[in-house]
Formats: C-alpha cells, structure tokens, sequence
C-alpha cells in the first residue's frame, strides 16, 4: 500500500478527522507500516472461501412490536453540547 | 492496610459475620486511594458516602436473610461499562465528564447480585491498545512493577484486581483485552464465548469481536461472577439464548486433585507457537511446567496444528479498526461528547470536534478502518480478513475437534516497560496468541503459571469450544487447587 | 418533448411501514410529537446502545414481495451506510446492501396504449433519520430526532417506464398496493410515502443507457409528473446542445417548476458500507411466510379483473373501486348483502352519492356515517321499485346526517314509498295533458324533449311519489289515445 497526500486526506476527510501537516507526516508513515503487515493476506489464497462476517452463526432474535420506551428527553438534551427548544443546536445545516 | 481477600474468601466473611460490607467496601476504596498515585488503575472512584451507603443497604439485607450471590462485595469496572452512578469516559477526552442515562446489562446484574461498584477502571482509549498506555487520563501501571504495564486494554481492572484492591473486575475483551492484561499481572481472566454475555452498555470498539470479561484471583471466583452476568439479554440480538450452566456447582462437584480429575481430558499444545519468534524463554518454560501439571491431573495431551493462525493478526486488525471506525463515528460533537470550540460550520466542527476529542491511537485506527471499508479496497482488505478469519476459525475449530481445550501461551513476553513499544507493529503483533480465538469467537481463559528471572508473573491461555465455559473453568479450578501461584501477591498489595 | 429522443427512468419509492415502534427501538413512530419526545437511547445513538430487529417491519416487508410476486430471502442481512449529517444519529444508517429481503416482483400499470408491467429490482428494509429544523437559532439549525429509526422499506423499479405519466401511474399504483396490503398510511404530506426519480435520455434507437441525474424526496405524483417532464426537456436540449450530461443529484423546486443541482458525482459519497455486525442474518422460514400469504387480502389486479368478469361493472368503475381498499371492501359488503346482480347500482350509487358528499366534506371512506348494509338496504328498494331514486337520495341523506332508523321505518315515516294507484296516476297524468296545452303541442310537433315538463308536472303533483318511468309511460299511452281519437267536430 502507497498512502500519497491526497489519500491521507481524502481518508481523514472521510473518517472527519482534522489533523495537522505534522500530525499527517507521521500518520502517513504509521499508516504505511501498519499496511505492510496487513498486506501479508494478499498472498494467501482464499478462492471459495466464505467471508465470515461473524462468530455466530445462529439468526437473529426479533422484538415484538410494542411500545416501551417513555419520552426522555430532558435526559437525552441534557448530555448535548447545545440544545434549546427540545432540539439539539448544530452549525447551520446547508440543505 | 492489609489486602483484601479473594472473592470467595470474602464471601465467606461475609456469611460468617466475620466482616460487614462496610467494612470490605471502605478498605477497597482506601486501598484504591492509597495506591491511586502508583498505578493510576482507576479513572473515577466513587464519592466514599456512596459507597458507603450502598454498603450499609447491604449489610442491612443481610441481617434481614436476603441472600444475593455477591451481596456486599466491592467491584470494579472497566470504564467502557456506562453507569448511571459514576462517569463513563473510555478513556478518551472525546466522554470527558459524561453521564450514561442507563446501566450496562453487565453492571445491572453484578449490582442485582449484590456487588458495590467503587469506580471505575483505566484502559486504553475506546479499548484500542494492548498496554493501557493509551489513556486521556496517563498509563496504568502493573502491580509487579510500576515501571511496566499492566497489559491492555483492560489494564486499570488486572491491576485493581492483583493489587487486591477489589476481588473482582469486569473487562472487555476484543482482541486479547482481558486475557493479557491478567496474564500481566498474575491474576485468572475469562473471556467468555462471543454471545454468552451481552454486550448492551459496553462502549463498542469492534462489535463483532467485543465480549465482556473478568478478573478475579481463581476460577473458582470467575466462575461465582459468571454465572451472575451470562445469559440472553433481549437488548443485545448478538448474546446467545442459550442456558446458563450452575459453574460453581459444577467444580464444586469435581474431585479433588489426587483423584487425577483430568483423566480422559485432552488437552492441545500447538507447537508451531512455541517455536514462534520471540517467546521468551520463560514463559516457554513455565509454559512447559504447566503442560506438565495437566498431565499429572490426569489429562492427555495431544500435538494440533493451527495452520493459518499466524494469518489473525493481519485478518484481526483489519476487521477490529474497520468496525471501530464505524462504531465510533456517532462521536461527532452534536448528541453528548466533547464539542469543540473552534469551528466556522459544520463540517469544521466534526473534523475539530473528532480531532481533539480522540486519542492519536484511536485516530490511527479510525483511518485504517476507513481506509479497509472505502471504495476499491473492501474486497482486497476487508472481504479477504473475513475469509481469512473464516480460516483462522476453521482451524481453532478442526484442532477443537482433537482436544477438549487447547494450551497456549498468552503472551510472547511478560509485561513490558512502560513506552518500550515505539511503533505500532510491534505493538500489534503482541497479540499473536490472544487474537485466534477472539476471531473464533472461543471461550478463552488466562492464568497464572509462574514468574520470570525479573520477577513478573507469566499466565498460559486455554480455549474451549463454544460455549463450554464450564470445562475452561474446571480445568483451570483443578490446576489451582494444585498449585500456587495465583494465590502470589505483588509485595506492593502489602501496603 | 424531442420524438428524436427517448427517457428511461426508474424510481426508488421510500414507504414509511405502519408499525407502532421503531424498526430497531421500541421508541414510539407517531407522527406529529413535540421533538424529540420518541427519541430511544438507541435512536440518539447513546455509546453501549444496540439495535433489535421489529418483527412487524419484517412481516410488512414479507407481505410487500408478495403482493408484488417477488423473492424473498430466506436469508438477508442488514449492513452500515457511513455518511456523517447530524440527523444521522450513528454516523451510519442501517440498511441491506448485499443480500436485501425481497427481490424481482413487478406491478402492471395502465397506460392509454395498454397494459404495461414495471419490474422490481428489489425492496430493502432500512431505518429513516431525523430531521434537520432550518429555522434560525442564531445561525444554527435545529435537530429532531423523532423520525430517526422509523422503519422504511425502500423499493427500487427497473428502468422501465419511459414517460412521467407513466412514473406518475407507476407510483399512484404502488401508493395503492401498500395501503391495500395495511404497511403504510400513504400519507404524502407527512413523508410517509417519498419518492425518487432517476431520469436518462438517449437518442430513440441507442441500446446504451445515457447518464442519469436522480431527483430527490418528491412528495406529489403531481410535482413527480413535472420534474420528470422537466428534467427530461432540459437532458435533451443540453444533449442538442451538444453538451454532455453530468451524474448528479437534483432537487425539484415546486415554485419555479424546475430541478437544481443539489450535489455533482465529485461530491458523491464513498459510503463503506458492511455487514452490520450488531445484527445476525434475517432467516425467514416458509412458515411465516405461508402465514402472510394467508393472510394478504385479495389484490387490486385481481378484484377488478374479478370486478369486471364476474360483476359485469364497466372498467372505470372497477379500476376507481380498487383504488382504494376502504372503497373495495364498502362495495363488497354491500353486494354481499344485495346479491350480484345489484352490482352495477351498488356501484354507482358508492361512486356517485357517496364519494360526492365524501369529497365535498374531504373524508375518507372509512369515515363515511353510512354502513355498507344501509347502502345495500336502498339500492334493494328502490330495485323492489318501493321507492324512486329521489326518495333513495332523501334516505341516504338522512342517514348521513345521523338518523338511525332503519330503512322500512324510515320509508314509512317519511312517506317516501312510491304511489302505486295506476288510476290516481292516470287522472294526474290528464290533468298534466289539460293544464299544459303548449307542451302537448310542441310535443306533437316532434319536440320529445317537452314530454320532460309534462313528466315533471306530474310528479310534482304526486309530491315525487310516482315512478317517473311509469309516469313517462302513461303519459305516451294517453297522448298516443287521445292521437287516435277522433276530432271533435
């Protein structure tokens, strides 16, 4: 794996992650290392293989269709960083 | 300040009026204040009056004949358990000062059974690390040395539990998180089959991989707290309707260690990891003495094959920091969380909110996940570790079929000083013999087996087939009833 | 539009499913709350929070491949869609991407020129977010998280219908099968049912599919049918122009009737999905599905084809009936209780009466103050010639406004049974002859239509209780006797 600067920022923009011209020299050097120990699986033959998504290999349980939760609102609101009229306050939302 | 006992041995107090809630929760939060500056193993400690309180109610139940498994036994958590009662923080600035609404279900049980959480234990940041040195609040240290750490992620709670500051801790364990860190610091440390515990209130890092843990100082004792927390949780789709066995009951039954309990058990070595790069001479060696003592238990061992395990450490950290970069992106400054200040819209706001709020490590691992999940390269990274992992499970799984549990080392060294891993390759690739099963999604347990020349404790590792927690419990019950070591204390849990 | 160039368009239709809680929360979906009052830990995306699966959003969605004769998996799965907007609480969406519960299946539409079938590619469940309020609160916008985990079933047509009408009938037809098979209100203003429209042109004749641009959230089929004309006229003049058609994403502005970029494919999201790994594989077993398919009503197609073949009503008023299942089910309670035969009357007095007074008062047919019974009851009597069809409006105009007696009562309290008395009939009819000579004379002039006066004079005279028909009847056989008789002098 090769990460140029673009790459590095198409990634951090991506994940929304602000990172400082320093901090992205040393990212991308860790970056690059970390990936050649993960590119060690290119050379492992997998043809037919099934991807294992998960450790379980039962079905998933479903919920009846019933009502339980009450409003919690003041609880929710009260953990925002901004929050006025019941709603969570965010910079202007540009439709 | 003498050490607190074990669990068991606490419970026994307890029933036999020889100690009052009050007075085991005091003197854990004493010890746990006393010892705060040296290994910095909690994050948040609760107010002592509440703790108090909740000690005296307990104490109270008792003289009334309530009885509650764990009625009066002071606990920790590691902080990626939410909690109503004290600060959530994943070690991370990002939850700096955060108050979950709700109880994790792990939580919810330990208190329904009795248990009196005093704090909160230090980890690495959203649990991504494998030395606690990853922490907004500083590393935990090892109890065995302070200059070495603890293991991680789930390093505050190994450490609470072997400093004998409470008998019991509840980790997570994703990758190895549970595992290592007790192998670190001398104590017995479950991570139980994926689904057996429910996962509902545990700050997620890799949802596919996540399981919850334990720390306590024999099997005998995890088996006590076990038996608490497993069980379907309606509120988790991935914890398992499956019933609970009565593990205490069961290696109450088991006979006593003269009797050779172990005939007819097989018991897997896997001699490709014991010529594996850089395992220290030590641990193979008591890693020997430990195969030694099975079989004089009665148990049988046979040679496996792991073919592709080598394979779990590439497979491992593409799945975990793919799925971490997922289950992290709800941290964005606008529901809970740290926002910050200097933004002129709102992109800025994520990519500054995210920037500040989330530790270097975190950050790195975000990008990889992201990188592994983007557009041209899911199949050649993502696709090809969950091949890979299916690989790696077929083979825990086929040598599962030879023996009943396999035995393993934990780690290839024992704990490390504290900053000695510079990069993080090195890193990762300490989690060799931890990460198969966390892939297979096996029962595995840590316990201690010896010391090496410096004096620090060395654990082995058993695997179990799914959901056979009772047999990695027994086996390891029967081995401490014949040996000692974990029953060792650090000389600095003798305040 | 250009006869030189054609459009293919495809729509992707989000149903809100009619269940009483959240497809992964049991957080409450009524529409209408104060913000941020349905709002689950899980739906605010709280660290330690876990989805579960909604049956019902399942059975919804088993129910919907069915009545569209698609596939169901007996294995799908649920995967993470990674965009950051602050009404997306998780940073993810969760949805099918790979393995999605229905695929195939279709729906035939009516067009001028015939029938024509609209395949499905596929329908997906998925969860819905919230709303972003863009009302100022000091330059900062608000977020409403109700809507967040509201279930959806998304579904996606195959290119196949080449003009806004055609994708205006297409929808209006999908609008009426997911209310007919109870998933969803269909209520377009509250966002229940949006659509999006995926318009290419392409000179007639080319086989290669022309780059599309997407319209986004319609919410008429009205604004359907003109963005999609719109959007077509400006593809095909900018092609004619000779230049080149940019992928992008549009919005269609109701105000000046015409769409605008919203984002280009530069822009376009890289949006990681995967497996969810909170959640396991959906396994559906035939028995559920035996169960639905039991359970499904009789379908729009089939009831009016059955409407027309064995009811012998008139197409139009089969294909209005089946529009709507409250209608459907109103007309066949009543023919249930008059018999077949009486078809034809029951429908017209449903399509004509009733739904008239329904839309003067805009009420749904669910909502009428008359039962199906009390339908069948007048349309009997009057056919029993008990009473006219004047006297039936007065009867269906008491009940409406809430009179409960029954029809024979009310017939004799109101005197409303038809005159009987052919020789009361008679006299009343030469009295008619006598005081409207001017009539008869321009009716023997040729002029039929002034037998209507004379008819009317009679009627009124018997206060409406004679039968117009027999009326109109004696009143030609006492005009053709007195033609015969001879002149007086």
């Amino acid at each position: 794996m090769t990460l140029d600067a673009d790459a590095l920022d198409h990634l951090a923009h991506l994940a929304r992650l602000a990172l400082t011209p320093q901090e992205r020299e040393r990212m991308a050097e860790e970056l690059v290392a970390v990936f050649t120990l993960l590119d060690r699986l290119a050379a492992v033959s997998t043809d037919g293989v099934e991807p294992m998504a998960h450790p379980l290999a039962t079905m998933q349980p479903l919920r009846a269709d019933i009502v339980a939760e009450s409003d919690c609102r003041d609880a929710l609101l009260a953990l925002a960083p901004a929050a006025e009229a019941g709603l969570y306050l965010v910079p202007k939302v540009i439709e | 300040m003498t050490p607190l006992s074990s669990l068991s041995e606490l419970l026994a107090a307890l029933a036999q009026g020889k100690a009052t809630a009050q007075s085991l929760v005091a003197c854990a939060h004493a010890r746990a204040k006393a010892l705060q500056p040296t290994l910095n193993a909690f994050i948040s400690l609760a107010e002592p009056e509440q703790s108090a309180a909740a000690a005296r109610r307990a104490d109270q139940r008792r003289a009334h004949g309530v009885e509650a498994p764990l009625l009066g036994i002071p606990i920790a958590h590691k902080d990626l358990f939410v909690t109503t009662d004290l600060p959530t923080t994943a070690a991370s600035r990002m939850l700096l000062g955060y108050r979950s609404p709700f109880d994790a279900t792990v939580v919810e049980r330990l208190a329904a059974a009795g248990a009196i959480a005093i704090g909160k234990t230090n980890l690495d940041e959203f649990a991504m690390g494998s030395g606690n040195e990853h922490s907004f609040f500083g590393p935990a240290r090892n109890p065995w040395d302070p200059t070495r750490v603890p293991g991680g992620s789930s390093g505050g709670s190994a450490a609470a539990v072997a400093a004998a500051i409470v008998p019991a801790a509840t980790g997570t364990d994703t990758g190895g998180s549970v595992r290592q860190p007790a192998a670190h610091c001398g104590i017995t440390g479950l991570k139980p089959t994926y689904g057996r515990v429910s996962r509902y209130g545990i700050i997620a890092y890799a949802s596919s991989l996540d399981q919850a843990g334990l720390f306590a100082r024999s099997a005998w004792d995890i088996a006590l707290l076990l038996r608490q927390i497993a069980g379907h949780d309606p509120r988790d789709s991935t914890s398992v309707d499956c019933p609970v066995p009565d593990y205490p009951a069961i290696l109450a039954t088991l006979p006593p260690p003269r009797d050779r309990p172990l005939v007819g058990w097989r018991i897997g070595i896997v001699p490709s990891f014991l010529a594996a790069d850089g395992v220290q001479s030590d641990i193979l060696a008591a890693l020997e003495a430990a195969r030694r003592t099975y079989e004089q238990l009665g148990a049988a061992i046979v040679e496996c094959t792991l073919p592709a395990a080598e394979l779990a450490i590439p497979a491992y950290y593409i799945i975990a920091p793919a799925e971490a970069s997922s289950n992290l992106a709800r941290y964005d400054g606008v529901r809970y969380g740290h926002r910050t200040e200097r933004y002129d819209d709102l992109f800025a706001m994520y990519c500054q909110s995210r920037a500040e709020g989330f530790g270097w490590e975190v950050k790195r691992r975000i990008l990889i996940g992201t990188f592994v999940l983007s557009h041209g390269y899911y199949d050649a990274y993502y696709r090809k570790a969950q091949q890979v992992r299916r690989l790696v499970t077929d083979g825990y799984r086929s040598a599962l079929e030879q023996c009943d549990l396999l035995l393993t080392p934990v780690t290839a060294t024992t704990a490390w000083p504290i900053g000695a891993k510079a990069n993080p390759v090195e890193e990762y690739l300490a989690d060799l013999f931890t990460i198969g099963p966390s892939l297979a999604g096996l029962p595995a347990l840590a316990h201690p087996i010896g010391f090496d020349a410096a004096g620090l404790p060395i654990g082995a590792q058993i695997i179990g087939r799914p959901f056979d927690e009772a047999r990695l419990l027994a086996a390891a019950h029967i081995y401490q009833q014949a040996t000692d070591w974990h029953r060792a204390l650090p000389p600095l849990a003798h305040l | 539009m250009d006869p030189r160039y054609e459009a293919v368009i495809g729509l992707e239709i989000h149903v809100q499913l009619l269940t009483a809680s959240k497809i992964f929360s049991a957080a409450a979906t009524r529409y209408g709350a104060e913000p941020n009052r349905q709002v689950s830990f899980v739906d605010a995306a709280l660290p330690g929070t876990l989805p579960v699966l909604n049956r019902e959003a399942v059975t919804a969605a088993i129910r919907f491949g069915l009545a569209v004769g698609g596939k169901i998996a007996r294995s799908s799965r649920f995967a993470r869609k990674h965009y950051f907007y602050p009404d997306l609480p998780k940073g993810y969406q969760i949805s099918q991407y790979d393995q999605p519960i229905i695929s195939g299946g279709g729906l035939t539409i009516r067009t001028d020129r015939g029938e024509k079938r609209i395949r499905l590619i596929r329908a997906h469940l998925e969860e819905d977010a919230g709303k972003s309020l863009h009302e100022d609160f000091h330059g900062m916008s608000g977020i409403d998280l109700n809507r967040a985990g509201t279930p959806l079933l998304e579904i996606v047509t195959a290119p196949d219908l080449s003009t806004p009408t055609e994708a205006a009938l297409f929808a209006r037809a999908l609008h009426t099968l997911v209310r007919w098979i109870g998933i969803c209100d269909g209520n377009l203003q509250e966002g229940s049912f949006r659509i999006d429209a995926n318009v290419s042109v392409r000179p007639r004749g080319e086989t290669r599919l022309g780059t599309r641009r997407e319209i986004k959230n319609l919410n008429s089929f009205r604004f359907l049918e003109q963005a999609i004309a719109y959007e077509i006229d400006w593809q095909i003049e900018a092609l004619t122009a000779g230049q080149t058609i940019e992928q992008a994403t549009v919005l269609f502005d109701p105000h000046r009737g015409e769409t605008r970029v919203m984002r280009s494919k530069e822009e376009a999201h890289d949006y990681r999905y995967f497996p969810d790994p909170d959640l396991l594989p959906l396994i559906i077993d035939e028995e559920w599905i035996e169960v639905e398919r039991c359970q499904l009503p009789e379908l729009p197609d089939a009831l009016r084809a059955r409407l027309i073949a064995d009811h012998a009503l008139p197409e139009a008023d089969a294909h209005l009936l089946t529009s709507d299942k409250g209608l459907a089910d109103f007309y066949l309670a009543a023919v249930a209780c008059t018999g077949v035969s009486h078809a034809k009357s029951c429908a017209n007095w449903l399509l004509v009466e009733i739904l008239g007074r329904l839309h003067k008062e805009n009420r749904s047919i669910t909502e009428a103050p008359l039962t199906p019974q009390q339908l069948a009851d007048l349309v009997l009597r009057i056919a029993d010639g008990t009473i006219s069809s004047a006297a039936g409006k007065r009867l269906l105009a008491a009940w409406w406004s809430g009179d409960p007696r029954s029809v024979d009562s009310l017939i004799a309290d109101l005197d409303l049974a038809q005159m009987r008395d052919t020789a009361l009939i008679d006299r009343l009819v030469a009295e008619a002859i006598a005081a409207h000579p001017k009539a008869v004379a321009e009716y023997r002039a040729g002029k039929e239509k002034a037998l209507n006066t004379l008819v009317g004079a009679v009627m009124k005279a018997s206060q409406g209780k004679a039968n117009p028909q027999e009326v109109r009847d004696r009143l030609l056989a006492a005009l053709i006797a007195e033609d015969s008789s001879p002149p007086l002098s």
